[in-house]
């Protein structure tokens, strides 16, 4: 043996591991091979000793079938009040699990893993029960007897001749962090048992003294004995790997189980669980669907769901195959995913049978190759092994018997016409014609309705002596027989055709349901619009009234509001939502939780965590009895999941950019602010000072030009502040626009009247011709636009650089041009101008560089739109659009 | 002559600081109050020839005092305001006032308006009958209109629409107070008409119609006609 580093894959599986198991509350069983090895007795005895530790422990049940030794150690025991329930005039005591959930304790004590809880319980079986206590991370001891064991249940069966109803799923056993044999040999057992001091109920103590022989118990103990050297192996086996002690390490197994309509296939599932066990090998089961077998009796149907969910139990994966040769589907199956033992049962089908037909055993091991194919024997339980049902033995359809009666008549009435001139085996030909239509069209029972008329109805006619049944040749028998047999086989194929094709529509029914979601949700990116999209698929594919609960920002469950319910999901319904959402799996109508619950409960499960629950009801209240109708919803609703997480990621990031942007905005405002306005404040500062402490020693000239730059920079500041203002303003959106009828000419007059000084003499060229139409505007703020442009262009261009002002109207728009001479813009960035806070040119920029930004908004809010371009023979263009609109009446210029 | 008396009312005593500088070396007499209730005590005791209000004040809206004062007087009243609030400019205005001046203001900007004021205060306009700016001139007797040496056709909307501004030269005249005075009450909420004259008298009278030197817009407000 060598110390090697371990695998660190292997290790973070193994800390993920731990953490889950330290989140979860620890699981301690105590495990006997019959009743009164003493169990519970230990049980509370290690209770003690942990309470006088000062672990805070609470008996939440506890059967003492009041034995004093056992109720001794009750006392001084905190005991859980058990719920009373009223079921048939009797009260029945159970395990209070909200009160054990409310009081949080430690431990705490649960007798008898594998007992059936009392109808109107929360769930089914006591297990269950336990699993959420651990998940609530509360500690957990409890006792069970080998006999509940799932995989163990039919060898106990078979060795004590009792069947045992109550079972605890292997998995449930396999999460237990500890788990303690109680031994006790079978003589002083049966000592015990004779003395009375073992409980049964008294109509059963008859039955149980069977039950406790020495040979049974014997092999009970040697079980348990077993089970629990298994465990011990598998820790030693984690041990090993924990700690990288390198072994020779067989080739990963995988185990393939086929279950079928069998009554022997749960003994199946149960020895392929046993063989992955032994083998350390994941393992799967499969159900092949083929044609015929869509059309099983719905008990047998049920006997391949109870099959798939106790494979599911005991901790396989289960898949659902289609196709119509069951070997070829299982083989396809194994190699994709490597399975390396294939357990199958041994064929029902009689001798003969396999003789003409072949069967499933010998093909799949003719087909097997290097996987190793087990047949484990396939003993009847209970009556033979069903055959599909013939549907249309059952379903008598007359009309389709006359249908085949005309056809058949017709084919006669042809033959009758060629009988002079044709030889009889033609005449067959057409019959047989005849039976290939009918089974085409009408099924499997008029086909041979059909052939049967046929071979009559060529007797009669064609075979002489005529218009009788007798034969004169009896060669004429041989011809009847293979007639017959030919048109029997071509039926059968004709109708097996059929059938697949209509199997492959079914699936390709069931997927085309869920691509069409699929391909809808593709095109909506909103929540709420992948929501109601699920929500009509859901319900049209299973007929089904569907809500969607959401949790609020406590996590407590709503109907979301996007949609009418179609049924009220108040108090009980709504806490079985809860529940699902909290466990993150289904509950209520047709799984074994709540089942009491007048709809199906399905969490929408993310990888980020449970998303919200769907509930379905459907109009036939069995609808998801069927596991692949329950796989479907999954699907369905899986798929709704991802979809809506993928939405709400969206939308998150969004937000996040937005956020993100705002924040930007909000740090350049504030850088913009302290330099921006700081500049001028400094210059005003230091002037006036200047001015203040030496005005009277400085020359005229120096004088006038402190005082100059005070004006300016003042003149600077409350375009800054007015900038600012309006921004602040139109972010809010409490800019108002108030449009009347305005002459675009009158607004740039008011504009460059406005600028005057600054101007000066800077050669302007206009282009505002008179016979532009009045357009609606604000003109306080389209003068503003024109302002920050004549602005911007004169704070870009040289002094003596001409400014143009262009306005054209043109397809309902009037267009303004502010074009300069100057440097023109960085190529590429004539629209991130816009942006604000943006400056072409850092260097030379003087401002915030929110005037082209105001201009933008105030543009928008006019409906318009404005761009900036750079001019071929240099210096850039500002452009803006207003609409036009239904000029009002103008009163003639010689009015009055 | 004695110099003429302003009351100003205004609340920030920087800008009264800076007032009492300028218009006492412009050679006016200036008394200060700090709230529409003094201001108008001030306006009631001293008889000055022009009140300058701010619109906001601690005590009373600007608009109160302006009203409150034309109960009993008609002493010319300059606003001072801040620019955006064209809608407050055009209810003071509409109110009584006779002009305003958007803060921040230059001191040669309220000079000229408190000229204009003291002329309109005390003749009432042009008494000679004749008008002049530039190459623009108005013989409001012999009805004759003359741009850059040439006198000019007016239709009788136009020419009244020029008096109406001629007789308050370098006042603003709001939308309303021209849609009234020359086209009745009945058009108060057709401003459009106005624009439409107003490019009309603009293309007869100025040289470069979008670059005016004498009819000036105030957008949001109205119009003035520059009187120097």
């Amino acid at each position: 043996m060598t110390e090697q580093r371990p695998d660190p894959d292997a290790l973070l599986t193994r800390v993920k591991h731990e953490e889950i198991q330290a989140r979860r509350g620890r699981l301690k069983v105590f495990f006997g091979a019959a009743a009164g090895v003493g169990k519970t007795y230990a049980m509370l005895e290690a209770a003690r000793e942990q309470r006088d530790d000062g672990i805070d422990v609470v008996v939440g049940y506890v059967e003492t079938h009041g034995r004093a030794d056992t109720d001794a150690l009750l006392a001084g025991l905190e005991i859980l009040e058990p719920r009373r329930l009223e079921y048939h005039g009797t009260t029945l005591r159970e395990f209070d699990l909200d009160g054990a959930l409310a009081r949080r304790p430690t431990l705490i004590l649960v007798d008898e893993l594998a007992h059936t809880n009392a109808p109107g319980s929360r769930h089914a079986k006591r297990w269950q029960d336990v699993l959420e206590l651990l998940d609530a991370g509360i500690d957990v001891s409890t006792t069970v007897n080998v006999q509940h064991v799932e995989s163990l249940n039919d060898v106990v069966a078979k060795i004590t001749g009792v069947v045992v109803r109550e079972t605890v799923p292997d998995s449930v056993l396999e999460q237990a962090h500890e788990v303690e044999l109680i031994d006790l040999p079978p003589d002083e057992l049966l000592q015990r048992f004779r003395e009375g001091k073992v409980y049964v109920h008294e109509h059963a103590r008859e039955a149980l003294r069977n039950f406790f022989r020495k040979g049974n118990l014997i092999a009970l103990r040697e079980l348990a004995l077993r089970r629990t050297a298994e465990r011990v192996d598998a820790q030693m086996r984690d041990y090993m790997r924990e700690h990288a002690i390198t072994t020779v390490w067989p080739v990963a197994e995988r185990v393939l189980v086929c279950v079928g309509p069998s009554p022997t296939s749960p003994r199946l599932v149960r020895a392929a669980k046993l063989m992955a066990d032994r083998l350390g090998a994941e393992w799967a089961a499969a159900w092949v669907e083929t044609p015929a077998q869509l059309r099983l009796p719905p008990e047998a149907r049920e006997r391949v769901v109870q099959s798939l969910r106790l494979a599911e139990q005991l901790g396989a994966t289960t898949v659902t195959l289609s196709g119509h040769r069951m070997s070829d589907e299982i083989l396809a199956y194994a190699r994709a995913r490597n399975v390396t033992k294939i357990v199958v049962g041994k064929p029902a089908r009689s001798f003969w049978k396999r003789i003409v037909l072949g069967s499933i055993v010998d093909t799949l091991v003719q087909g097997s190759g290097e996987i190793d194919v087990y047949v484990i024997s396939g003993e009847r339980e209970e009556g033979p092994a069903p055959s599909p049902v013939r549907a249309s033995a059952l379903r008598t359809d007359w009309v389709a018997y006359g249908r085949a009666t005309a056809i058949v008549a017709a084919a006669t009435a042809a033959d009758w016409l060629v009988f002079p001139f044709s030889e009889l085996a033609n005449l067959v030909m057409v019959y047989l014609l005849a039976i290939v239509a009918v089974a085409m069209r009408h099924g499997r029972g008029p086909a041979l309705f059909a052939a049967v008329l046929s071979v009559a109805a060529f007797d009669f006619f064609f075979v002489p002596p005529f218009f009788t049944f007798a034969v004169s040749d009896t060669r004429y028998l041989f011809t009847f027989a293979v007639m017959l047999l030919v048109g029997l086989v071509i039926s059968s194929l004709t109708v097996r055709i059929r059938r697949q094709a209509e199997a492959a529509r079914d699936r390709e029914q069931r997927t085309a349901a869920l691509y069409a979601m699929s391909r809808e949700f593709a095109g909506r990116p909103g929540a709420d619009d992948i929501l109601k999209i699920a929500i009509r698929h859901i319900g049209d594919v299973f007929r089904a009234q569907v809500v969607v609960l959401l949790p609020d920002r406590d996590g407590r469950l709503m109907a979301w509001s996007g949609a009418t319910a179609p049924f009220a999901v108040d108090g009980n319904e709504r806490a079985v939502g809860q529940w699902v959402h909290e466990h993150r799996q289904p509950a209520g109508l047709g799984t074994s939780t709540l089942p009491g619950a007048s709809a199906l409960y399905v969490p929408l499960l993310a990888s980020r965590g449970a998303l919200g629950t769907f509930g379905v009801r459907p109009v036939d209240r069995d609808a998801f009895a069927s596991p692949e109708q329950f796989h479907q919803l999954e699907t369905f609703v899986n798929q709704t999941a991802l979809a809506l997480e993928r939405a709400q990621l969206a939308e998150e990031a969004r937000q996040a950019e937005v956020s993100a942007e705002t924040e930007r905005l909000r740090n350049s405002l504030l850088s913009s602010v302290s330099h921006d306005l700081r500049t001028p404040l400094a210059t005003i500062t230091g002037a006036a000072s200047t001015l203040l402490e030496a005005g009277l020693t400085l020359d005229g000239k120096t004088q006038r030009e402190l005082i100059e730059s005070v004006r300016d920079e003042a003149d600077r500041l409350n375009r800054l502040v007015q900038n600012l203002l309006e921004m602040t303003q139109l972010d809010a959106g409490t800019l108002k626009v108030t449009r009347d009828w305005h002459p675009i000419e009158e607004v740039v007059g008011a504009a460059l009247n406005r600028l005057r000084k600054r101007l000066g003499d800077r050669p302007l060229n206009l282009k505002v011709p008179a016979d532009l139409p009045l357009v609606p505007m604000d003109d306080v703020l389209i003068e503003q636009v024109l302002v920050n442009l004549l602005d911007n262009a004169l704070k870009y261009t040289p002094s003596g650089s001409p400014i143009t002002i262009v306005a054209t109207a043109a397809d309902g728009r009037l267009t303004v041009e502010v074009a300069d001479k100057g440097p023109g813009l960085p190529p590429g960035q004539e629209d991130r101008v816009f942006e604000r806070f943006y400056r072409a040119d850092s260097s030379r920029g003087r401002g915030v560089g929110l005037g082209l930004a105001i201009c933008r908004g105030i543009v928008r809010a006019h409906d318009g739109r404005i761009w900036a371009q750079n001019l071929p023979g240099g210096g850039v263009a500002f452009l803006f659009t207003l609409p036009v609109g239904d000029p009002p009446p103008v009163p003639a210029p010689a009015g009055g | 002559m004695v110099e003429p008396a302003i009351v100003l009312i205004e609340d920030e005593p920087e800008i009264r600081r800076f007032l009492r500088v300028t218009l006492g070396g412009a050679g006016y007499r200036l008394f200060e109050a700090g709230t529409g209730g003094d201001g108008l005590i001030e306006a009631a005791t001293r008889q000055p020839d022009v009140v300058i209000v701010d619109l906001g004040l601690p005590d009373m809206d600007g608009l109160d005092v302006i009203k409150r004062l034309r109960e009993w007087s008609s002493v010319p009243v300059i606003v001072l305001s801040a620019r955006g609030q064209e809608r407050e400019k055009v209810a003071a205005l509409d109110g009584g006032a006779d002009d305003y001046v958007s803060k921040p203001f230059g001191a040669a900007e309220l000079l000229a308006r408190i000229r204009v004021a003291l002329r309109h205060g005390t003749a009432g306009g042009t008494t000679d009958g004749t008008w002049a700016n530039g190459d623009l001139r108005v013989d409001l007797a012999r009805r004759q209109v003359f741009a850059g040496g040439k006198e000019i056709h007016l239709t009788p909307l136009e020419y009244r629409l020029l008096t109406l501004l001629v007789r308050h030269a370098g006042k603003v005249l709001t939308h309303g107070q021209l849609l009234k005075d020359v086209w009745g009450p009945g058009h108060a909420e057709q401003a459009h008409y106005l624009r439409v004259y107003m490019a009309q008298l603009r293309r007869k009278l100025e040289q470069d119609p979008a670059r005016p030197r004498y009819l000036l817009t105030e957008p949001g407000v109205g119009y003035r006609l520059a009187a120097e």
